[in-house]
Parts: C-alpha cells; sequence; structure tokens
C-alpha cells in the first residue's frame, strides 16, 4: 500500500470521525447546543485531529526511518571482503539500493513471476541485462552477495511497509475511538482543538529552521565525505582546477582558487556597473524627479529585476557576448584583439551589473527616502546647493544603509548562476584580462551534478564542498550588511 | 574684500564652479535612469525581435493519394517510415511537375528539403484515419530548419557552402515553390503546445510539454508555500512570545531569503533524491525545492499584510468574547487575504523563472517528449519546466534552437506578466487603507 493510499485511509477516518464526534457531543445536550462548552463544529475537529495529526506523524517519521534502519541492518550482512574490495560501505549500499530498485522495476513491469524473482541467482541470470531491459542500467555484473543482499532488503522493506501501514491505520482509528469516547458537553473542545492549531502553526514556522538545518547537514556531510577523499589543504589552496572523470583516469586536480577568482572578478565588474548606476539613480528619483517621472522611472527599473535570470543568461550568450566580440575581438571596432569568444568575464559582469542595477537602486532609495528633511532643509538654509547638500548632509547619513545594499548585492552577484553559466564560459583560469573566459563556483556546482545521481566520485562530491564555501560566503555577506546597518544607522526621532 | 560692488545675480567664479557642479550631478542621475532605461528597451527589443520569429514555421504543402497497396508495402517493410518518406517524396515531385517547376534533384534529395519529420508524420496520420486510405489528402509538413533559416532570413546561401544537407540549389528551388505557394510560412501551433524534440530536429520542437511540467510544479508551490507561509506568518505574527527560538526563527528566515537559489537545489539533491529517493527530474521534487525557496517571500509578505490590520479589530473581536484564534481566524486573515495573495502570486512569479535548482535536480538534460498522461505521472514523471526548457535550448548551440530559446522566453515572460498583472489588479481591487 503506497504511502498515498493510507494517507487518504486516514483522511477518510478523520472526516468520519469529525461527523460522529459532532453528532454525538449535539446528542449529549439532547439537542440543545447552548449547553455544550464548544460550538458543535469544535467536538468534530477535536475528534478528527486526534484520529489525524498522531498517524500522520507516525506516517512521516517511519518513512524517514524505515531506509535507514534497513541501510544499517543490511549493511551488517554483508561480507568483509566485498567492503574491502569496494572501499566503503556507502559504496557496496548504492549498488544494493540500485539492484534492490531495479528488482522493484522488474516486479512492477511484470517480465519475471513473484517466485521467479526472489529465487534469482546471480550465477545463472544475467541479472544486469535483466534490470537494464526495464531501464535500470549498472556499472558492473551483479555479483551474488549484493543480490543476496538486495533481496535481503527487498524482503524486510515489503514486511516493514506492511507493519507501517497497520500501525498507521490502527493508531488513527484508537486515537478517533478515545477521542469519541471523550466527547460529552462538558469536553472542553474548543480548547483542545486551539491548542492543536497552535501546535501546527508553531511546526509551520519552524520549517524554516529546517530548512537550513536541512541546507547546513546536507552541505556538511557531503563535504566531509568529500575531504575523505580529497585532501582540504588541495581544495582551498589549490590553483588549478582539472576534475578528470572516472572515464580518462588519472588524479583530479580541484583547486577551488581559480573559481574565486573567477567569482569575485565578474562579481567586481557587475558591482562596477550596479553601484554607480543604481545609486544615482536613486539619487536622481528621490531628491530630484518631478513625481510623474518617478511614477514612470521607478516602476519600470523594477521591471528589470521581475525578469528571470535565464532570460539575462541567453541576453549575455546571444547579444552582449557577440556584441563584445565586435568590439573587442579581433579585427573588432577597436582593433585590440583582446576577446577570443562570446563568453566572458566582461559578458557576464555586465549583464549581472544590469540585472542588479534595480536591487542597489531600490534599496538605495528607500534609505535615502528615511534621511529625515530636515537635515536637508538645514544645509540647504545654511546655501549650499542640492548636489553639495546630497553629498555632504544625505549620503553621510544614508552611508550604512547604502553600505549594506552593496554588500547585499554583492552576495547576490556572488551566487548568480544562470548569467555565469552561459555567459562567462567553462575554462577555470586566473587571468586579469576581463575578456578572457573564466569560470565560477556557482557555474562549476552546477557543471558537476547535473545529471549525475551517484554522489561517490571527489568529481561529484567537490560540489558539496564548492557549495558550503558559497553558503558561508552569501551568508557572511548578508550578516555583515546586516551588522552595518544596525551599527552604524543614524536614530532619528 | 573687493572693492567692485556687483549684483547678487551676477555669479562670480565659485558660483559659477558650484552651479556647474550642480548641473553635472544631476546630469550623472539622469544617465543613470536613461542608461537603466536604455537596458530595459534593449533586453526587451532583443527578445521581441528574436523571439517572434520562432513562432511562425515554415510548412511545405503536397497533396498525397494515400494508396491502400502502397501503404501495405511500406507497412510491412522493416524501416517503415523511411518507405512512408518515399512516398512523400514522390508526392514531391508530382507537385513540382504539377506546378510546372523544373528540377534534376533525385527524391533523396528532394526531402532534404522536408524535416525528418516528413515520414513518420504521414505515418501517424495513416495509422490514425484509416478510412483516408483511397483518397487524395493534403499535408502539411515541416521543411527542414534550414529552409525555415532561410525563410526567415537566418540562413543565406554563402552559408550553405559548407552544408553537407542543403545547397543552394535547394534555395533556388524553395524560391520557385514560395512563388508556386507549395511552401508557406504560418502560425505554429506546435511550438506553443508541442513536445521537444531530439537536437538534430529544432523544427519540431515546442514547449508544450515543459508548460505543463511547470504547472504541476506550480501546483506544488501554491499547494504548500500559501498554507505553510501563512500559518509561519500567523504564528510569528499574532502568537509568537518573545523568546530566543522565535528570535531564532526570525534570523533564519531572512537569512533564507538571501540565500542563492543554487544552494536550494544541493539541498533538493540532497535531501529530496540521495536520501527520500524521489524520482529525479519530477515536478513534484522541483516544486518542493522551489516551495523552500519561496517560503520566505510569503512570509515576509504575509506578515507584512497581518502587520497592515489595524489592532482595533482584535480588540473589538476579542471583547464580544471571541478566542485568539477565532479572533485570528475569523477577523484578521480575511481582512488580510489580498495582501497576502499578492504576496504569494509574487513568490510564484519568482519560482516560475527559477532555473538554477532546477539543474540540480535533473530537469535539464531530460528531453519532454511526451505529455504526462494523468495527475500522479504529471507529479511524479520525469519531465522539464519552461525556464530549464530554455536554458536546454540555449545549450544546444544551433541558431535554430537559439530561435526557440528567444520564443520560450517570450512565452515565460507572457506568463509573469499575466500572473504579476493579477497580483497588481488584486492589490488596486481589494487592498484596504486603515
Amino acid at each position: 500500500m503506497s504511502d498515498l493510499t493510507i494517507f487518504a485511509l486516514t483522511l477518510a477516518i478523520a472526516v468520519a470521525g469529525f461527523v460522529f464526534g459532532r453528532r454525538r457531543a449535539v446528542v449529549s445536550a439532547s439537542g440543545d447546543v447552548r449547553a455544550l462548552h464548544s460550538l458543535p463544529a469544535y467536538y468534530g475537529y477535536n475528534t478528527a485531529l486526534w484520529g489525524l495529526v498522531p498517524a500522520l506523524l507516525v506516517l512521516a517519521v517511519w518513512s524517514v526511518v524505515q531506509p535507514l534502519i534497513l541501510q544499517v541492518v543490511v549493511s551488517g550482512q554483508l561480507p568483509d571482503a566485498l567492503i574491502a574490495e569496494a572501499g566503503a560501505v556507502s559504496l557496496v549500499m548504492a549498488d544494493v539500493a540500485r539492484v534492490a530498485d531495479g528488482l522493484d522495476a522488474v516486479q512492477a513491469a511484470g517480465t519475471l513471476a513473484v517466485d521467479a524473482l526472489s529465487n534469482l541467482d546471480a550465477g545463472s541470470t544475467d541479472v544486469r541485462a535483466l534490470l537494464g531491459d526495464v531501464g535500470v542500467a549498472l556499472g558492473a555484473d551483479v555479483r551474488p552477495e549484493v543480490l543476496e543482499a538486495a533481496q535481503s532488503y527487498r524482503g524486510l522493506a515489503g514486511s516493514a511497509t506492511t507493519a507501517k501501514w497497520l500501525v498507521v491505520l490502527i493508531l488513527s482509528l484508537i486515537g478517533t475511538g478515545w477521542a469519541y469516547s471523550k466527547t460529552d458537553l462538558n469536553l472542553r473542545a474548543r480548547n483542545i482543538v486551539e491548542s492543536g492549531v497552535l501546535a501546527l502553526l508553531i511546526g509551520a514556522a519552524s520549517i524554516a529552521i529546517l530548512t537550513t538545518l536541512g541546507i547546513v547537514l546536507s552541505l556538511i556531510f557531503n563535504t566531509v565525505e568529500f575531504f575523505r577523499l580529497f585532501p582540504a589543504t588541495d581544495f582551498f589552496f589549490g590553483t588549478t582546477w582539472q576534475p578528470s572523470f572516472s572515464g580518462r583516469g588519472g588524479a583530479s586536480q580541484l583547486g577551488i582558487i581559480p573559481l574565486i577568482w573567477g567569482t569575485l572578478y565578474i562579481s567586481f565588474i557587475a558591482l562596477v556597473v550596479a553601484v554607480p548606476t543604481g545609486l544615482f539613480a536613486a539619487i536622481y528619483l528621490s531628491e530630484y524627479a518631478a513625481k510623474p517621472v518617478r511614477t514612470v522611472a521607478k516602476p519600470m527599473l523594477e521591471l528589470l529585476a521581475g525578469i528571470p535570470t535565464i532570460v539575462y543568461g541567453l541576453f549575455a550568450l546571444l547579444t552582449v557576448g557577440p556584441l563584445l566580440v565586435d568590439i573587442f575581438g579581433e579585427g573588432g571596432l577597436l582593433g585590440v584583439g583582446l576577446m577570443k569568444g562570446g563568453t566572458a568575464v566582461m559578458t557576464a559582469g555586465l549583464v549581472m551589473g544590469i540585472m542588479l542595477i534595480p536591487f542597489v537602486s531600490s534599496l538605495s532609495d528607500d534609505i535615502i527616502n528615511a534621511v529625515p528633511q530636515a537635515l536637508r532643509d538645514g544645509s540647504l538654509g545654511l546655501g549650499a546647493t542640492k548636489s553639495e547638500t546630497i553629498r555632504q548632509v544625505v549620503l553621510p547619513a544614508a552611508l550604512p544603509g547604502i553600505v549594506g545594499a552593496i554588500l547585499l548585492a554583492a552576495s547576490r552577484a556572488i551566487g548568480e548562476t544562470m548569467i555565469v553559466v552561459l555567459g562567462a564560459g567553462a575554462a577555470a583560469r586566473m587571468s586579469v584580462n576581463p575578456f578572457e573566459a573564466m569560470t565560477t563556483v556557482t557555474a562549476k556546482i552546477v557543471s558537476q551534478l547535473t545529471g549525475d545521481s551517484d554522489f561517490s566520485s571527489p568529481e561529484a562530491l567537490v560540489a558539496f564542498a564548492l557549495g558550503i564555501t558559497l553558503f558561508v560566503l552569501t551568508l557572511g555577506l548578508n550578516v555583515l550588511a546586516l551588522y552595518i546597518v544596525r551599527k552604524y544607522r543614524e536614530q532619528y526621532e | 574684500m573687493s572693492e567692485t560692488r556687483k549684483s547678487l545675480f551676477t555669479e562670480d567664479a565659485q558660483t559659477k564652479a558650484r552651479n556647474r557642479a550642480e548641473r553635472r550631478f544631476k546630469g550623472y542621475g539622469v544617465a543613470a535612469i536613461a542608461a537603466g532605461l536604455f537596458f530595459l528597451l534593449a533586453l526587451l527589443t532583443t527578445i521581441v525581435s528574436n523571439g517572434t520569429r520562432a513562432f511562425t514555421q515554415t510548412f511545405l504543402t503536397v497533396d498525397i493519394a494515400l494508396e491502400q497497396t502502397v501503404i501495405d508495402e511500406a507497412e510491412a517493410s522493416f524501416v517503415k517510415t523511411s518507405k512512408y518518406k518515399a512516398i512523400v517524396g514522390a508526392a514531391m515531385e508530382a507537385a513540382l511537375e504539377k506546378a510546372a517547376i523544373p528540377t534534376d534533384m533525385d527524391q533523396a534529395a528532394l526531402l532534404k528539403i522536408l524535416s525528418e519529420s516528413a515520414g513518420s508524420n504521414l505515418r501517424e496520420f495513416v495509422l490514425a484515419n484509416e478510412n483516408a486510405i483511397g483518397e487524395t489528402v493534403s499535408f502539411n509538413f515541416l521543411t527542414s530548419s534550414r529552409v525555415d533559416g532561410y525563410m526567415k532570413g537566418r540562413v543565406v546561401r554563402a552559408d550553405l557552402e559548407r552544408d553537407k544537407n542543403l545547397d543552394a540549389a535547394h534555395l533556388d528551388l524553395v524560391d520557385q515553390m514560395i512563388d508556386a505557394g507549395l511552401v508557406e510560412r504560418k502560425f505554429n501551433w506546435d511550438f506553443i503546445l508541442g513536445a521537444d524534440a531530439s537536437e538534430s530536429r529544432p523544427e519540431q520542437a515546442g514547449i508544450g510539454v515543459s508548460m505543463l511540467g511547470s504547472f504541476f510544479m506550480m501546483l506544488v508551490v501554491i499547494g504548500l508555500s500559501l498554507p505553510l507561509g501563512v500559518a509561519a506568518s500567523i504564528y510569528l505574527e499574532e502568537f509568537a512570545p518573545k523568546n530566543r527560538l522565535v528570535d531564532l526563527i526570525e534570523v533564519n528566515i531572512a537569512n533564507l531569503a538571501a540565500v542563492p537559489s543554487i544552494v536550494f537545489g544541493i539541498l533538493g539533491l540532497a535531501v529530496f533524491i540521495q536520501f527520500a529517493h524521489l524520482p529525479q527530474s519530477a515536478p513534484l521534487v522541483g516544486g518542493l525545492v522551489l516551495t523552500l525557496m519561496t517560503l520566505p517571500t510569503v512570509i515576509i509578505s504575509t506578515r507584512a499584510s497581518l502587520k497592515s490590520v489595524p489592532p482595533s479589530i482584535r480588540d473589538a473581536a476579542l471583547g464580544i468574547g471571541a478566542s485568539k484564534i477565532q479572533t485570528v481566524f475569523h477577523q484578521v486573515l480575511p481582512l488580510a487575504m489580498p495582501g497576502i495573495l499578492t504576496g504569494a502570486i509574487i513568490g510564484v512569479a519568482q519560482a516560475l523563472g527559477e532555473t538554477a535548482p532546477l539543474l540540480l535536480i535533473g530537469m535539464v538534460g531530460y528531453i519532454a517528449t511526451n505529455p504526462p498522461d494523468g495527475i500522479v505521472s504529471g507529479f511524479m514523471d520525469p519531465n522539464s519546466a519552461m525556464p530549464a526548457q530554455i536554458y536546454e535550448w540555449a545549450k544546444r548551440a544551433d541558431p535554430a534552437y537559439y530561435e526557440r530559446a528567444w520564443g520560450g522566453i517570450l512565452i515565460l515572460l507572457a506568463f509573469l506578466l499575466v500572473v504579476n498583472l493579477a497580483a497588481i489588479i488584486l492589490r488596486r481591487r481589494f487592498e484596504r487603507r486603515w
């Protein structure tokens, strides 16, 4: 029985619980609802919640824990020789899981009878070909030990699933029955339901923490795994990025420095474009522009922020890149021949700068508007011109906020993916020529993980180490931005 | 002190310099705005001028007499579509003869004008309409992407010198066929509704299936991020005490809003695929990842609209004996609903255009050729999504696919426009000022 069916059945029990619980409460007050402690519906909700919540909690926890326990049990059965040969338990278990999935697929496809399937023998049957037929490709022939472990995995999983739905459904029935038996006119049903609802609200609010926890844990676990296979010093201080994929052999060189260089270089160019433009646009809009100009220009600029990044990526790849080659390329307008291909640091940086203009301008606009008018009036009253007021009074007052906005923009630039994947190129190099193709941390995360579900090689796992670097870098910038804004903000009455 | 007396209205050197600085400063501002608007304009014109071409496609019209014997022979052969292709080729020769266009090309050379799909299209038609056998039916076949490019001005004769498939003689023939009304550029519904095609057949590719993928993902995003986001905001805004845990949640939400989207992709890969063994490339997984990504946005905007409901409403409800939960759910929430929905819609728009996390959970590289058959299959079967499909086309490094990528962007932007307009209308129509 699939989880979905179990869920639907529990739901049905809860609906029945609602109807009967409500009816019992009304009957217990002999039809006079005024005698009830709570409104009649609350008695129904009370019964339904007792049938639903504990059962679903068990279902969720069971679904998460079951594979973990099975992993431990089955890996305990594996012969040591096999583990030693493969190098790590996790590698063997990945094989076992794949074979077990494949056998499930065979059963679903109906190519083999269930009996024949459970009596498979790796010696006499070509299991690899069998699984290949149902679309589960294996890297090597299936060894008898692995097949045996996969069979025992499937057997355990089958009985565990049966146990799961029995337990969940019985729990749901018990909950409903208990709440039903408690239902009478003096039950404080509303209070119970409301504390239940509050608990659900708290649960929803904790999702944010769970997400962060999920991010951090998934990054850390895989990064630790990576550093077990690849020395951390070579990763953090290596100056060559040269992953070799399993087919070609040879050791990979996975130094992050060229990627960090590319990331920072592109972000720098993006900020050089975005910060002056955004800042001056914000100053003009908040200090000079007439109301009609402001009402038109501000939303138009913000339109740039609503355009998906894939659009900017394509714009970089197909429009800006070729344009820059025409100007700076071999035989181009300037005749300097600096640029060889359309994908370059400059291409990605320029386009990313365009993307960040509204980000900088709307943040700075808010901050400039928050500077009290009295400061401006005072400065103007002393005879300063408008631009002098802005430069010497408004901007210093708004500086912490503006620095915060720039740091946030920098964090955006560092984390941006699509523009660099399409516009910056794939070659990891450290060069000062902005017209050369370089690559970034995000682009390499994409190229190392796309279409790959096998996380056992350092070439795939390095993406998690890159991810954690990116996460720490952007988080650091965000926290720093918030800190600066809070610490140096002028408090105006 | 200078001796000469001057009128206040004559500017001295210093005033002149200051005024010049003032004008210069203002000029910088104007230039910045102009630059921003110029970039917007450049972006939009590029999209529109490149994208609109993807919506038309070149078709060749031929009449084919479907004879039972010929079709039986083709069905009996080993490579059926090649026999059907021969039928199309013969029909083309006949059509050229009828239009009095002389040619010395053989059938195989003539067929290069058409898309590879012509044979299988004919076969599909025959299998679906068996009663049409014995009649003469007029077919519209897609021409090959190069002929289409020629019609759209993307391909010129000089480009074909090194081309194995098509040469200038073909284009001369096409010119004559245009004059005879056989070849025409028409609106191509298959681009909007159809499925993706293999790398060598750009003329066949459409965005329809990945549109469905996006649709199912958005169902997941709306179905999860709205209730979760609203519940979380209600707790934080109406019930949360001031303590460590609540502080932690608040800081977390603020930080999550600024985490790069690719990190959410890593999370989705590690948690949903590696750990929970959900299927790769499934819209369900994409939806879950995008839900986590948009949740902070929804929470932040929902809290703002809950905050804007005046406390007097709460006090009145509490005063006549409602419980705190009843106050929130019966009074505050309905009043805040327009604002909440606006925020949710903006969150959905953000999720609809997001690409990076989808790359990691396998929604790219998968060729979305079959539409899902049913609701469960829509959520669980591998599919692509609109932005992922656009990225896929951009990666194929073929001008014909670039054109489709721009066209896809036009469709994506149209959706975003509709979604954002809905948000604006909702806000204008229902938002109250207290």
